[in-house]
């Protein structure tokens, strides 16, 4: 189930006075049951670029081929796609409808035709990933708090057991531990399952770990493709595009100015603890 | 998409229209509505485009900008001129085949409402098109001002017309957003009659409406903490003074209004049954 | 005097069933003490729901108290005469920039507080001419609102309230739905408006690295306040912050993962810098 971008170009309300070149010339493969990271300033294109994944947005030109087939070719079955490729956007509370949250969670299933039975028991494990207790099932999704409504509206998506799964910051505006808990609940669900994830993210300290790998994303271009700790070697050359390395790797720098002998490639806390112990085991 | 409407939106320019006072642009686009009904005649439409067209010109807002305003009511435009083509007998039979007859009259009519029409919305969309809201708020508060004495809430009223024409732009990108949300749910927006279309909304209008709902609430409450209590006691940061160039303003569209009368009445110039 | 001063502040909801008849009450601040001095930078931390917006909502005398008291600038918000004085001495931004912008034109948004105060209009238009100036908005003044980054949105609503000319402005959440170079940009206007006009500010957020300047910071939970302290006190204490739903900045994480590992670091590191120096201090 491969996700492959043949030079796509992306170009917003052409002929007028909004004219934007959105996307320009993306090549880029993304191999079944990985885990990406996608960072880039607001405006860089990344929101642009996930909703092509399922075929939302058309793109001007280039082609997207989901499992090796051309989606842009006739008869593509676009609402197979888009049960296939799961999007899940920003604030996706916001689409919550229903009079209970179950029947809100069955509404994808639904659409791809399942019986009562089937939307009810793909609704439930779905609840169960996303980890909403059962007592919420029956309650209205708007009698919720900010998190557990986030959970249902993702529970939503995962209902319709999306092969990809692509998530548009799905911890804006959650509290720290809200934060984690989306992250790794949804961590889990990749190890779980075969599922490829796609998460774009502001949080470069989220991204580095989680992600097998990195693409970041800059005035339409893709800027860098690549795993977390080559990406975030190149600091200096993301700072300039508005973006910032996780701050353990800053840390890190700085402790090789200062002479002290460390890898620098770490991109976690735990990482780097254990780094700087290493080092200064073999100092004594 | 659903963003490409741009009734009502503010396109700011330097032209002389976006400096003149609002109350000007108020009773002008009014006195321009009510002359569009005044005539029945070809010279009276050229007396009326030409002075859109210089006020289009004056506006500095392109014309290809108010054409795009015009998409959204294409459908409305198309029922008129339908109705009037079809449903209005009188005259000699232009045409006729099964239930289909089109009178002189109905093509005159149907041709006049339409273009009345779309001058009607171009006009009134120059208007907001070199007005901000809040001018617009302010024109309307000081036009209607007097009914305040018969107890009419004229800058409450004022005030909400101007949200209402803030938020607009943000509940259509909102809607854009939730549609494409619920689409990727597998939502089918396209297919099925009327009654199916119509149920299929429902994904998309009770998300909107608790949006609105929040909006307002968070609204009500900044605009509370910045102090807002009502019209009363309230200063202006742009009061409203009439200038020579309102004054001129007025003569031209009092002038406009006589000259399209008298031409669209008593000129007789006629081009097959118009 | 106290620039903001509670006493035993409660506040409840009433719950209410489908007729709309009250079926109870839901206590979201319960018997909460704070004082903000002059000047001040105060930081409030606390989970979603844990009570920490409905606080800085009886700043600005949104919500008034159900029992105990509330002064700000030496005024008790429960008292009707002064509530427009209360509004004016604290001014509030909130979380979402679309939703606090009244004007549709930038300068018209940042006039719409002094207009209601009834300044006269000669200086109304110095204010905003100020006030942009101060967010470094100023080259944005004839510009709609919609067309603005988050950040920039931002700006221009700090704007709107420093032309109100406060003693004491609450941001809650200000940065919540921004990007990191729209969080940056907010909290450096922030920075320099304590600089240079000395207002006394109250931020409330998630995010630990925005509060590490601060003077004092309270963390809230279930309607507590259940921590207070200097940044370096707080922080210092990683488990219990954890168990509140909460975090610490990096540079005190990896403190505390190094002293886990065995290490004798220091309590109380926040910056980089700070980790950095001592890191090299130790061969």
């Amino acid at each position: 189930m491969s996700i492959r971008l043949e030079h796509l170009n992306y170009i917003y309300s052409p002929g007028t006075a909004y004219e934007k070149h959105a996307l320009k010339d993306i090549n880029l493969t993304i191999p079944h049951g990985e885990f990406v990271g996608i960072i880039g300033h607001t405006g860089s294109g990344k929101s642009t670029l996930i909703q092509h994944l399922n075929g939302l947005i058309r793109a001007s030109s280039g082609k997207i081929y989901y499992n090796e087939e051309d989606i842009y070719q006739e008869g593509y079955h676009m609402k197979e796609l888009r049960s296939q490729v799961g999007l899940v956007f920003q604030y996706p509370e916001h689409q919550l409808f229903e009079i209970d949250v179950m029947t809100d969670v069955c509404f994808g299933p639904k659409n791809q035709g399942l019986s009562d039975e089937e939307c009810k028991e793909r609704a439930l494990e779905a609840l169960r990933l996303v980890g909403l207790k059962e007592k919420y099932y029956s309650m209205s999704p708007f009698e919720l708090s900010g998190g557990q409504k986030r959970r249902a509206a993702i529970a939503g998506v995962l209902a319709m057991k999306p092969k990809v799964l692509v998530l548009d910051e799905p911890t804006a505006g959650l509290d720290p531990k809200g934060r984690d808990d989306i992250l790794e609940q949804i961590a889990y669900l990749h190890k779980q399952t075969d599922m490829t994830v796609i998460l774009v993210s502001h949080s470069m300290e989220d991204i580095a770990r989680f992600a097998d790998r990195i693409i970041v994303m800059n005035h339409g271009e893709v800027m860098f493709n690549d795993e977390p700790k080559k990406v975030f070697a190149h600091f200096k050359e993301l700072e300039k595009v508005g973006l910032a390395a996780p701050q353990v790797t800053y840390i890190m720098h700085d402790l090789k100015e200062h002479g002290l002998a460390v890898n620098t490639d770490v991109t976690t806390v735990e990482e780097a603890a254990d780094e700087i112990m290493r080092i200064l085991e073999t100092r004594k | 998409m659903i963003r490409d409407i741009t009734i009502g939106q503010y396109y700011p320019a330097k032209s002389i229209l976006h400096r003149l006072d609002p109350r000007v642009k108020l009773v002008s686009t009014l006195l321009y509505l009510i002359s569009l009904f005044l005539f029945r005649s070809i010279p009276g439409y050229m007396v009326a485009t030409l002075f859109l067209a210089a006020v289009i010109r004056a506006s500095r807002v392109p014309f290809k900008h108010i054409v795009k305003g015009l998409k959204p009511i294409i459908m409305l435009l198309m029922i008129t001129v339908i109705f009037n083509l079809f449903l209005t007998k009188d005259g000699d039979i232009l045409f006729h085949k099964w239930i289909f007859t089109i009178t002189e009259g109905g093509l005159r009519t149907a041709v006049y409402m339409a273009v009345r029409l779309i001058y009607l919305i171009i006009g009134s969309s120059l208007m907001t098109f070199t007005t901000t809201p809040n001018e617009l708020t302010d024109g309307i508060e000081k036009l209607l001002y007097p009914l305040n004495k018969i107890h009419v809430p004229v800058h409450e009223v004022a005030m909400m017309m101007s949200i209402a024409l803030r938020f607009i732009p943000i509940l259509l990108e909102e809607t854009d957003k939730i549609m494409k949300a619920q689409i990727a749910r597998g939502a089918d927006l396209e297919s099925g009659n009327m009654i199916q279309k119509a149920k299929s909304m429902i994904p998309i209008l009770v998300p909107l409406f608790v949006s609105a709902f929040r909006r307002a609430n968070d609204l009500a409450m900044a605009m509370e903490a910045r102090c807002y209590r009502g019209g009363e006691g309230r200063t202006k940061m742009k009061p409203l003074h009439y200038r020579t160039s309102d004054k001129i303003a007025y003569i031209v569209v009092i002038v406009y209004v006589i000259l399209v009368f008298v031409v669209g009445r008593y000129v007789p110039l006629r081009v097959w049954i118009f | 005097m106290n620039m903001i001063q509670t006493e035993k502040l409660i506040f409840e909801y009433e719950k209410r069933d489908e007729e709309g008849s009250v079926i109870g009450t839901s206590r979201a601040i319960d018997q909460v003490d704070i004082d903000v001095k002059e000047g001040q930078f105060i930081a409030i931390l606390g989970h979603n729901g844990s009570g920490k917006s409905t606080l800085a909502k009886h700043m600005n005398a949104i919500l008034v108290p159900t029992e105990g008291t509330m002064w700000v600038d030496g005024r008790n918000t429960k008292d009707p005469e002064e509530l427009w004085n209360v509004r004016q001495s604290a001014g509030m931004v909130f979380q979402n920039p679309d939703n606090q912008i009244i004007g549709t034109v930038v300068e018209e948004d940042v006039g719409f507080g002094p207009e209601n105060l009834g300044v006269p209009t000669d200086e109304i238009w110095q204010r905003v001419e100020e006030s942009l100036k101060a967010v470094g908005m100023i080259s944005y003044r004839h510009h709609s609102p919609n067309k603005l980054s988050g950040g920039q949105k931002q700006r221009v609503a700090i704007a709107g309230v420093v032309a109100m000319e406060p003693k004491c402005i609450v941001l809650d959440e200000p940065t919540a739905m921004l990007d990191p170079a729209g969080r940056k940009e907010v909290l450096k206007t922030v920075k320099r408006l304590r600089e240079k006009k000395n207002v006394t500010v109250i931020l409330i957020t998630h995010y630990m690295e925005e509060v590490i300047d601060a003077d004092k910071i309270y963390v809230m939970d279930h309607g507590h306040v259940v921590m207070q302290g200097t940044p370096r006190e707080i922080f210092s204490r990683v488990e219990e912050l954890k168990g509140y739903r909460l975090d610490v900045p990096q540079a005190a994480l990896l403190a505390d993962e190094l002293r886990k590992r065995g290490l004798s670091v220091p309590e109380g590191i926040l910056r980089k810098e700070e980790l950095v120096d001592y890191l090299c201090q130790l061969d």
